[in-house]
């Protein structure tokens, strides 16, 4: 197994695009290969080398290769973008779009995430432990959200704390646990997969959503009228993680003839029956 | 101007008949002179290939369905992003390229002049500006006439000289080249939630039916003399046993008597996908070889193809019920329809070509066999109808399937096995050599659109020339088609007017292409008759009359052909 740390020099003012920083590129390569990686800053050409301290060595193949950042890379933007096995942990915030379209591995973040991270994600785990943005697990303009790599095997995003709006956008399979709160428009345009809500929503959850399945175990704000009440429920049960009720469930949304399901923890939202 | 000497390279220049001779080109003034110009560059080409420069007949590069496309496909463009380059602009692919990108990505071929086949009459302002924004490729339009009001009133009262001077007029206020036809009378039927299905289907209301509208518009054509003759974007498109309709609509025309200087009535385009034999999507198969019967028979049609390339696509055309078909086809795909008043309709689905899909494997083999089988190159072109069957810079990768039967194999090998059991492309063995494929990538093509002055190596014909690097004395084509594929990808010159535009590859020089169109002498003699119905029709349209016909400011390069 090898290890590479990278310590960030300094905080610049623009941020920097770093994709390169992926187990998929870092393997097989020698510290001073990886230090001169191209990444751009702004419309300019910098090696990794001027953004990072560099130290340790990189595993064979990806999967054997662990990436390290310590300190806050909140500056740094894409992370780990496309890898496909390996792990890399992040000792504090990140840039956006970490683990965006990640088809495999884990990332692990222990500070918060800024915007789209794990945007259009097929397999793997992002793991946030602090906050995350916007579009969580979301799609890229035209494109499908999260979706699967191959039948059954599909990624899941773990934030501990809140998230932004429109969380899992356009997802179309996938798994995304949030522990905290979320914003607006949560599930919006999803065809399949889940999102569970240990926290509140805020409103629109679900809107145009055409299947898939959204468990907010926190209060809705307000619910879409375009979704049919179905009766309830006492469980509901994902993946093998069983979720105690009882549920007010809801189907939709109707105005895309859709086929969602929208489990609410009947306890904290009397209110939108 | 600069003057330059090519020198010792294999010239193919069909319209010619120069096949591979190792000879001098001389190119002075922006012109192919005969004599070699005093103080002219000399440039070593011996090695290597020249052919004039290439012309595509028909590629959607241009207008506003092709922008509509472009706002369809956010994701289509992130996946192909061109930066900034020295004076390039930075721009984006991959199915629905920016202009500038359309621009390099065709010279880069070797390619010097672009047709965009399908111009409503209303949105020809925003072709035009589109093609000023394309660099180095001289353009031209062929504005849509299937559907228009005019044309079908006019069919249907039989009233061929108002039609012709109505064509005439519409190719004059819109400055485009030739007339086009998508689905005639079916996208009219559209507005009405219909379609027509046979040729003596009626359009509602108007009462006219496909073969009438074909037939007029054929026989006007070569009445008014235009240099080409009608493009033609059959019925029934994209539908299983749709060969039937294709060989019935070529039939129409037959007695139709051509104008001077060509024996052909009707162009047929991006038969491929008008090929079609089988009752529906399970016994779909090729109906190449009745079409290829058909053309080799007879002279008054010729056709490109639409060759398929796998990948994604994005499918635009005029015939907007057929694009609503694709996109319940294609589950609920995004979509885009719309009408254009009294013109015509239109319609963007875009499309994944598979390699695992049955019909998708027999479209693409479908493109390989017209190619191989019809026997007089002069009446075939070699198109993918960009963006619909596949990008156009994929033309390398299908001249290499051209010219050797191993790489057309190791596709096959690639592919469903319905290609090999309901086409005949396995047992096609027929290869092209590099005089074959500069016919039907050149010299085709410029006869076909009757132009003079391009397509070959005369003298007096355009600057306009590509060079490759391959040898043809010391590569076998057949056994290396990679490398045929590199030499065309990127041309080691392309020359426009006169200048360099490409060195290895690369755009070196972003000319302003001129715009080809057709003015009819008479027009003004012609006007009288339709005068007042034009400000009847008038009545119905969202713009005023005056401000309808496109001025000569949007034609910075204007190339004006009176017939």
């Amino acid at each position: 197994m090898g290890k590479v740390e990278l310590t960030p020099i300094e905080k610049p003012h623009i941020p920097i695009e770093a994709e390169v920083i992926s187990p998929d590129i870092f393997a097989g390569k020698s510290l001073e290969e990886i230090g001169d990686l191209e990444v751009w800053r702004g419309n300019r050409k910098k090696k990794l080398k001027e953004v990072f301290k560099i130290s340790g060595d990189a595993g064979k193949t990806p999967g054997e290769t662990t990436i390290i950042v310590n300190g806050d890379a909140s500056f740094i933007k894409r992370i780990g973008q496309g890898m496909t096995a390996g792990e890399i942990l992040i000792k504090g915030n990140v840039g956006m779009h970490v683990g965006a379209e990640m088809r495999g591995g884990k990332i692990v973040v222990e500070g918060n995430a800024d915007h789209w991270a794990g945007a259009g994600m097929k397999a793997g785990i992002l793991h946030i432990k602090g906050n995350a943005g916007n579009y969580l697990g979301g799609n890229y303009r035209g494109d499908i959200g999260m979706s699967a790599l191959q039948k059954g095997v599909y990624g899941t995003i773990i934030v501990e704390g809140n998230a932004g709006d429109e969380v899992g956008a356009w997802m179309a399979d996938g798994k995304i646990i949030i522990k905290g709160n979320v914003g607006a428009f949560a599930g919006v345009h999803m065809s399949g997969g889940n999102i569970i809500v240990y926290g509140d929503a805020a409103e629109r959850v679900g809107g145009e959503m055409k299947g898939g399945t959204i468990v907010i175990m926190g209060q809705l704000s307000e619910l879409l009228p375009s979704f049919e009440y179905k009766g309830e429920v006492n469980e509901v049960s994902i993946d093998g993680e069983k979720m105690l009720g009882p549920f007010l469930t809801f189907v939709g949304d109707l105005a895309e003839d859709g086929k969602g399901t929208l489990y609410l923890l009947k306890e904290k939202n009397a209110h939108l029956i | 101007m600069n003057a330059y000497v090519l020198k010792g390279g294999h010239v193919y220049d069909p319209l010619n008949n120069i096949d591979g001779e190792k000879m001098d080109i001389y190119i002075a003034g922006g012109k192919i002179v005969e004599e070699p110009p005093k103080g002219a560059k000399v440039i070593d080409v011996s090695g290597k290939v020249v052919m004039p420069g290439g012309i595509c007949i028909h590629s959607h590069i241009a207008g506003g369905k092709v922008n509509s496309g472009r706002m369809l496909r956010p994701e289509d463009h992130r996946r192909d992003n061109i930066p900034k380059k020295g004076q390039l602009r930075s721009g984006v692919g991959y199915t629905v390229p920016t202009t500038f990108v359309t621009g390099y990505r065709f010279a880069a071929m070797g390619y010097t002049t672009v047709f965009e086949p399908a111009v409503p009459p209303l949105k020809a302002r925003h072709t035009h500006e589109e093609f000023q924004d394309t660099p180095i490729l001289d353009h031209g339009g062929f504005v849509l006439t299937g559907n228009n009001w005019f044309v079908l009133n006019y069919v249907k009262n039989n009233e061929m000289d108002k039609l012709a001077a109505f064509i005439a007029w519409l190719l004059w206020a819109t400055k485009c080249y030739a007339v086009k036809i998508v689905n005639p009378g079916g996208v009219e039927s559209w507005g009405w939630g219909k379609n027509v299905n046979g040729l003596d289907d009626k359009v509602p209301y108007f009462d006219v039916t496909p073969r009438e509208i074909v037939t007029a518009l054929s026989y006007v054509n070569e009445k008014l003399g235009l240099p080409h003759t009608i493009h033609v974007h059959g019925n029934n498109l994209g539908q299983p046993g749709n060969y039937e309709i294709t060989l019935e609509t070529m039939e129409a025309v037959r007695e139709i008597k051509a104008s001077k200087g060509r024996r052909s009535v009707l162009h047929f385009t991006h038969i491929q996908f008008n090929a079609y034999a089988g009752t529906s999507w399970k016994d779909f198969a090729s109906g190449a070889q009745e079409i290829a019967n058909y053309v080799n028979k007879h002279d008054h049609v010729t056709i490109d193809i639409g060759q398929v390339i796998f990948g994604d696509a994005t499918t635009m055309t005029a015939d907007g019920p057929w694009e609503f078909a694709l996109r319940q086809i294609t589950r609920g795909n995004k979509w885009v329809n719309s009408d254009v008043e009294l013109e015509t309709g239109s319609g963007i689905v875009p499309y994944v070509f598979r390699r695992t899909v049955p019909v998708n494997a027999v479209q693409w083999a479908i493109g390989l066999e017209l190619m191989l089988s019809v026997n007089d190159l002069y009446k075939v072109c070699l198109t993918t109808d960009h963006p619909n069957g596949g990008p156009f810079y994929f033309y390398p990768k299908i001249i290499s399937w051209l010219v050797s039967r191993k790489a057309r194999n190791e596709e096959l090998e690639k592919v469903h096995k319905a290609a090999i059991e309901k086409t005949t492309l396995k047992d096609l063995d027929k290869e092209y050599n590099l005089y074959e494929v500069a016919i039907v990538t050149r010299a085709a093509q410029a006869k076909i659109l009757g132009l003079k002055d391009r397509g070959h190596l005369g003298p007096g014909a355009k600057g306009d020339v590509a060079v490759y690097d391959i040898d043809p004395t010391k590569v076998n084509l057949s056994s290396s088609p990679e490398l045929v594929e590199k030499a065309f990808s990127a041309a080691a010159y392309t020359f426009k007017d006169g200048e360099i535009v490409v060195k290895d590859g690369e755009v070196i020089a972003t000319p302003q292409g001129s715009t080809i169109w057709v003015k009819v002498k008479k027009l003004e003699e012609m006007m009288p008759l339709i005068e007042e119905d034009l400000k009847e029709m008038w009545k119905h349209y969202t713009i005023s009359l005056n401000n309808y016909p496109v001025q000569m400011e949007y034609l910075p390069k204007s190339e004006m052909v009176e017939v």
